[in-house]
């Protein structure tokens, strides 16, 4: 369902902070794949993510997305197909605005928007049934605004707001890297969960190589702008992390596994 | 008794400067923009509803209208700037205002137009009233209640037309822009257009108030839009001071429109106290500049107690 080919990405060409994170990537995801990607510091996982998303329009290569050339479409305009959760708990959501606020906002998400009144007394229903299924008690809340919210919440709230228009591709950026582990561990759980509910095709970036062997049915393994490693069904079943460090060092020609790539 | 009248005074001059004020806040806290093309589109409107009235002898209601336009136009070219050829927010507001003094010199053809015995918005309501001799009372008390009541009358109506406006899907888009772009664009938003929204908007607005302020003072001048924006942020943060925690957004926007009269009564009470009217902007930018670090001063207050250095 998403074709990416050949692709590639330098940041800053020309200048003395010139980078090239993508040296060629191919991955090719199927209907209800949930991929989980690891890798070390710019290693190019992001980029690939924000590629998908919009955010930076590559060098070369090509993103198709259920048959729809995707490469070069705006951002907002392929906003309506994804789903998207960020590394930053505040980037998913508008702080100022209330919890039923950026709900709707969330439920508009590839409709035009008119003048018509921004949330109906319909919809409120909709979003206290969803976020019951949460269980954080932002059920009650519907207007509290969300910078009230802890990391943990606005995260589940960010994932319920990815999911709450079925998206046909799911992107998790480090979704978890920036919450504590107990909360980080609910939020993984509740990622699945709606993936599962909802069947939809997920991409999951993460540090942690446990979470990555633990949830869902492909890993990909990326180093130095490329994938070194893709791993599904059986096989990834069975692998343990002390596999993927030795991927991982035969690859990297000796270099260890830093200090983000958490071991355990 | 000369206090009061000059209060009573403070209280119509802070209603038609409001929308103003309502304006500015648009732009600056809700698509958190420091729009600097306020300046340019305050005398913009101002010197498109004289130049109308006196000129072609358009009724002067309608100059109010076309004034809006104007400024809306204005905001749609410091938007368009901003989005579309990525010029920093502050530069944008610049060059649009430093265009308008050209364009509004140009509009004139002279730097100010007078008014005196034109038809104006407040000719046209006293007509209908009875003489001042009739209602015994003083004719520039009359002529202040007059102002006070279209002053009123525009702010309320603008008050809710923003209270709906911003309650709109667009509006709601608006709004988050201001708060968070990534995430507006994540949920299928095209961004630049609601900044380019919110600036029209802001903009239409200022200009409507340069215009109510034109005809109530009688003349229209191409300076009459310096500081415009300081004069708007005042009313904000006065507005924010005396409510607090305003509990919703209707009572925002009023916060803003009884923020606008209270800082037109400092204004006078300081004038009254003997301040030099040279001296205005200098007062005007002080106060500010306190309420706008207020909210620093008190985070550092509060992390000196608990011992930071």
């Amino acid at each position: 369902m998403l074709k990416i080919t050949d692709l590639y990405k330098t940041f800053n060409p020309g200048t003395v902070n010139e980078k090239q994170v993508l040296k060629g990537v191919d991955l090719e995801l199927k209907d209800k794949d949930f991929v989980t990607v690891i890798g070390g510091n710019g290693a190019g996982k992001s980029t690939i993510l924000n590629m998908i998303a919009g955010v930076h329009y590559p060098d070369k290569g090509s993103i198709v997305l259920e048959d729809e050339d995707i490469t070069y479409i705006p951002e907002y305009k392929r906003a309506k197909y994804l789903g998207r959760v960020f590394q930053d708990p505040m980037m998913g959501t508008a702080s100022n605005m209330a919890i039923e606020e950026n709900l709707a906002l969330a439920y508009r998400r590839g409709d035009r928007r008119g003048f018509a009144w921004g949330i109906t007394k319909e919809e409120k229903e909709i979003y206290v049934d969803k976020l019951k299924e949460l269980d954080l008690g932002l059920e009650d809340r519907l207007t509290t605004k969300v910078g009230l919210l802890s990391g943990g919440q606005r995260q589940a709230l960010t994932l319920l707001m990815a999911a709450l228009r079925k998206p046909k591709l799911l992107l998790l950026d480090e979704h978890t890297a920036a919450l504590d582990p107990k909360t980080a561990e609910k939020v993984l759980k509740l990622s699945e969960q709606i993936i599962s509910d909802n069947a939809l095709t997920a991409l999951m970036v993460t540090h942690n190589m446990k979470n990555a062997i633990q949830y869902g049915n492909r890993l990909i393994m990326m180093y130095d702008g490329r994938i070194i490693y893709d791993v599904s069904g059986e096989e990834k079943r069975n692998l343990k992390v002390n596999d993927l460090l030795e991927k991982f060092q035969s690859v990297s020609g000796g270099e260890f596994a830093n200090d983000r790539m958490m071991l355990s | 008794m000369n206090i009061l009248m000059a209060m009573f005074g403070a209280v119509s001059q802070g209603l038609v400067w409001a929308t103003l004020a309502l304006g500015v806040y648009i732009t600056f806290r809700i698509l958190n923009f420091a729009d600097m093309s306020c300046e340019g589109s305050f005398a913009l409107g101002g010197s498109v509803s004289a130049v109308l009235m006196v000129n072609i002898g358009v009724n002067p209601f309608m100059t109010v209208i076309v004034a809006t336009l104007a400024g809306m136009v204005a905001g749609a070219i410091t938007g368009i700037l901003h989005t579309k050829l990525k010029i920093p927010a502050i530069l944008s507001g610049i060059l649009t205002m430093i265009g308008l003094y050209s364009i509004n010199l140009r509009i004139m053809g002279q730097a100010n137009t007078s008014l005196i015995g034109q038809t104006t918005m407040i000719t046209i309501i006293r007509k209908i009233l009875p003489t001042p001799e009739v209602l015994g009372i003083k004719d520039s008390t009359l002529q202040t209640w007059v102002v006070l009541a279209i002053g009123l009358v525009f702010t309320v109506a603008v008050i809710g037309l923003i209270y709906w406006y911003f309650g709109t899907e667009i509006g709601c888009c608006i709004r988050a822009t201001g708060n968070n772009e990534t995430m507006v664009r994540a949920q299928g938003v095209n961004t630049d257009v609601m900044k380019i929204l919110g600036l029209v908007i802001s903009n239409g607005l200022i200009a409507l108030s340069g215009a109510l302020v034109t005809q109530s003072q009688g003349f229209a001048d191409v300076k009459m839009g310096v500081g415009a924006i300081v004069i708007g942020l005042a009313s904000i943060v006065i507005g924010e001071v005396i409510f607090l925690r305003p509990r919703n957004f209707a009572s925002r926007l009023l916060s803003i429109m009884i923020g606008s009269v209270i800082y037109r009564m400092i204004i006078a009470l300081v004038l009254q106290l003997g301040l030099n009217t040279d001296d205005l902007k200098l007062f005007t930018a002080i106060v500010v500049a306190i309420a706008l670090s207020i909210p620093t001063l008190k985070k550092n207050r509060a992390a000196t107690r608990k011992g930071a250095v």
